[in-house]
């Protein structure tokens, strides 16, 4: 049925191994019982309001997610190879983020072109000099990935800024774990409950110097952002004060929430707000979800800001071919994870190769995100294709292309039974003093059959991901 | 705590405890309309409420808005009005946003509770609501209620949180403590005698004691037939009854104290006198000096009470005045 590479089958149709348990458990299970417990989980996450808000529809509109009771499983051996990739590859990240402020010795040295990243958008020159609480920018990264045809796994994006979707890991499991105990007895899955432990652990390890005990906040922008449950979810699962931009204020380079007993100082701040919005002394004029003074306050040392401002330009989707690079320059190491050929269109070369295989392709926006912006050349019209090309023509330097990846496909509950749909896998990777991958992450399923586009915003689903551990 | 936090905490009890009384307000109402024709001094149907728009204050209001006062168009108005911002509707739905917006604050378990009962109340249609009968919404609403306070008790940490949700609360059913005897005490001044002069004066008593739920406990402590006098003093004096004046008073004097550390705060001064004076008041000098100005009296010390826990704790400090209890 399905082409390409199916997580559960072999070629030959053969369950693989570590999907045996589950197999087992899908024969024994009556559908009746399969389809009770479908609609038990629909029920609780409404009951939970474990949400997202959806932009461009009436105000104040939730949507579930919907979540799949099939899960994703992932060998052991397979993942401790991802798990050395994903921390080579933000170790990496982090390390051309602090030179790109700093010395810019891959620049000098001509291995990425400067005006690549000097002339980036994402790049903000307020960055460069400043003294990042323990050379960490990216403290919380979402490393896409995806398993194609030829089995192998690729890099699909980095999200270094305020990558989402971690509460929905931790819900999946939560939920899983209610609704098929059974299946956690019949086989070992590493434990990803915790993730906010070490969230705050690495927070309060990025506190500036000299603090004793510090105090930590998450940064929203408001009950009327998609992501706000998320939000929510992690400041109570931290135990932590989930703030606004009016909460705070900033006094002698101070930052301090506005509290029923008065001012109380804030030292690390994991901010889900973007950096143009952060402070509108220095940013955007307009903005009024951020904090007049944070960022000065943030410069002189006395608060730190998690992820790092400025971070965006290492998860640029111009910058992304050149991280292999990255790990060869800064860690004298091979990629142990590979990336997706990629054309950028700056390149003239670059450019008429892809307008002349505009059908076969995908083409990105290269600070598109949330499947926005994109050409799917196989599933567009021949006028969506033309449009696009038009589009491209005028601003070629705003986007990149890849060859149409067949993602691999997972079993996947749907109205006429189990069937194979694409799939990727965001794991979340926490830097501090150490680097903690937790083990799985958040696995998007398209629902539409066929459909390549995981992403919740455009009807993507989630599913519990395991990571077997023998 | 956040002030933000502590303000949307207070609101979301506030909001609920008022989905709670109003039905309670229905629920008099609708028992004082059943009161049969022979023994209504001449009233007409609108009557019951007629005085229970006015214990609220917004029967003008009401009349400028809609014309006449007819018992269909009131009931909708304290159900599902989406026009009264303090229909039952509205009230769940403002606790469910407020919650919604200190899901981190609160446990769990309550934003579910609080979740499911908006939802529920969402879908509800007038039909739906007639065709189920009035009495079955009433009952919801006030379970729904007690399966709110019953989770924040028995799940929410004994915080700051916890303590601002009380003051809500407290602050709310003090208000319609009073609000609710004023329907029936608005009716002319009580007797001498503190008895009831007519039989339609014992049905309006003692429909107050059923829609508190208190006629057992007004049994047990009087031993007499109902009368306006011990009704008063059971909804205005009595630490017995959970939702007396006296008791409100008394716990909000206690949070507040437990809150600031003491006597000193203002907050804390008006919650004490206030207390104060209702448990060394006399029932029988109340009614010699007039019900009715001695509610509004304390109306308007109860609206200074929550002004001051306004100022207090949820009035954002600006960033040049605040004085410093920063550490670090």
């Amino acid at each position: 049925m399905s082409q390409g590479y199916d997580e559960m089958h072999d070629a030959q149709g053969n369950v693989r191994a570590h999907y045996a348990a589950f197999d087992d458990w899908l024969r024994d299970t009556p559908e009746s019982e399969i389809e009770r417990k479908r609609r038990e989980a629909e029920v609780s996450f409404h009951r939970v309001g474990i949400t997202f808000s959806v932009y461009g529809e009436e105000a104040g509109t939730e949507r579930l997610i919907p979540f799949d009771l099939a899960p994703r499983i992932l060998p052991a051996g397979e993942w401790r190879m991802l798990e050395a990739g994903l921390r080579q590859r933000v170790l990496a990240l982090n390390l051309f983020l602090a030179d790109v402020y700093g010395e810019r010795r891959i620049l000098r040295e001509k291995l990425i072109p400067a005006e690549l990243v000097l002339d980036n958008s994402e790049y903000l020159s307020q960055m460069i000099g400043v003294q990042v609480p323990g050379g960490v920018y990216s403290h919380v990264s979402g490393i896409d990935l995806v398993r194609a045809g030829d089995g192998l796994y690729y890099v699909l994006e980095d999200n270094l800024r305020v990558p989402s979707g971690v509460s929905y890991m931790l819900e999946n499991r939560r939920m899983m774990a209610r609704l098929v105990p059974e299946l956690f007895a019949r086989q070992q899955i590493a434990p990803v409950e915790r993730y906010p432990d070490a969230l705050l652990e690495i927070l309060r390890e990025a506190a500036p110097d000299g603090i004793d005990g510090p105090t930590v906040a998450v940064l929203t922008p408001g009950a009327a952002n998609s992501a706000y449950f998320e939000h929510a979810f992690l400041a109570q699962q931290m135990g932590v004060e989930l703030v606004e931009g009016q909460d705070l204020f900033v006094r002698d380079d101070m930052v301090y929430m506005r509290t029923t007993r008065g001012p109380q100082r804030v030292h690390v701040i994991y901010r889900r707000i973007n950096d143009d919005y952060l402070d509108p002394t220095v940013f955007r004029a307009d903005s009024m979800l951020g904090v007049p003074g944070i960022f000065g306050a943030y410069k002189a040392g006395r608060v730190t800001l998690a992820n790092a401002p400025g971070s965006g330009v290492g998860d640029d989707k111009s910058v992304y071919p050149y991280v292999p690079e990255m790990i060869r320059f800064y860690l004298s190491e091979e990629p142990i994870l590979l990336n997706v050929p990629t054309w950028v269109l700056r390149k003239p070369e670059d450019l008429r190769y892809t307008l002349e295989r505009l059908p076969e392709l995908v083409v990105k926006e290269v600070h598109g995100a949330g499947g926005y912006g994109m050409l799917v050349g196989p599933a567009a019209t021949r006028k969506e294709i033309e449009d696009f090309r038009q589009r491209i023509l005028a601003d070629p330097e705003n986007y990149i292309a890849q060859p149409t990846l067949s993602l691999s496909t997972c079993p996947t509950f749907v109205e006429s039974g189990l069937a194979p749909r694409h799939i990727d896998l965001r794991p979340y990777i926490l830097s501090g003093k150490r680097i903690h991958v937790v083990p799985g992450g958040l696995t998007r399923v398209a629902l539409r059959e066929g459909s390549l586009v995981v992403n919740s915003s455009q009807g993507g689903g989630t599913k519990d991901t395991w990571v077997l551990e023998s | 705590m956040l002030c933000r936090t502590a303000s949307d905490l207070y609101w979301v009890s506030r909001h609920m405890e008022r989905a709670e009384n109003t039905a309670r307000l229905v629920d008099l109402a609708l028992r004082i309309a059943m009161l049969p024709e022979r023994y209504d001094r001449g009233k007409s149907e609108a009557a019951p409420w007629r005085r229970a728009l006015d214990a609220l204050g917004t029967g003008g209001h009401y009349t400028a808005t809609y014309g006449t006062i007819e018992p269909e168009g009131v009931l909708r108005h304290f159900l599902l009005s989406p026009e009264n911002p303090s229909s039952i509707q509205n009230c769940l739905r403002a606790a469910r946003e407020n919650a919604r917006a200190q899901r981190g604050a609160i446990t769990a378990e309550m934003y579910e509770d609080l979740n499911a009962s908006w939802l529920e109340i969402r879908s509800r249609t007038w039909a739906g609501v007639r065709s189920d009968g009035i009495s079955s919404i009433v009952e919801w609403v006030k379970s729904r209620s007690a399966s709110f306070r019953g989770v924040t008790i028995g799940t929410l940490g004994r915080g700051e949180a916890y303590q601002f949700l009380q003051l809500g609360a407290f602050v709310e059913r003090s208000d319609w403590a009073i609000r609710l005897l004023d329907v029936v005490g608005s009716d002319g001044e009580i007797d001498e005698s503190g008895e009831a002069r007519d039989a339609a004066e014992y049905f309006q008593w003692s429909a107050l004691l059923q829609s508190q739920s208190a006629f057992e406990t007004y049994r047990r402590l009087y031993r007499e037939s109902v009368t306006p006098r011990s009704v008063t003093d059971l909804m205005l004096l009595r630490d017995v009854n959970p939702r007396s004046l006296q008791t409100c008073l008394n716990t909000l004097h206690e949070v507040l104290r437990a809150m600031t550390g003491g006597e000193s705060q203002e907050v804390v001064r008006l919650a004490g006198a206030l207390s104060a004076q209702t448990r060394y008041a006399r029932i029988d000098d109340i009614i010699a000096h007039g019900l009715e100005p001695h509610l509004q009296a304390t109306l308007s010390r109860l609206a200074e009470l929550g002004e001051a826990i306004h100022a207090q704790f949820m009035v954002s400090l600006d960033a040049g005045h605040g004085q410093s209890q920063a550490q670090g």
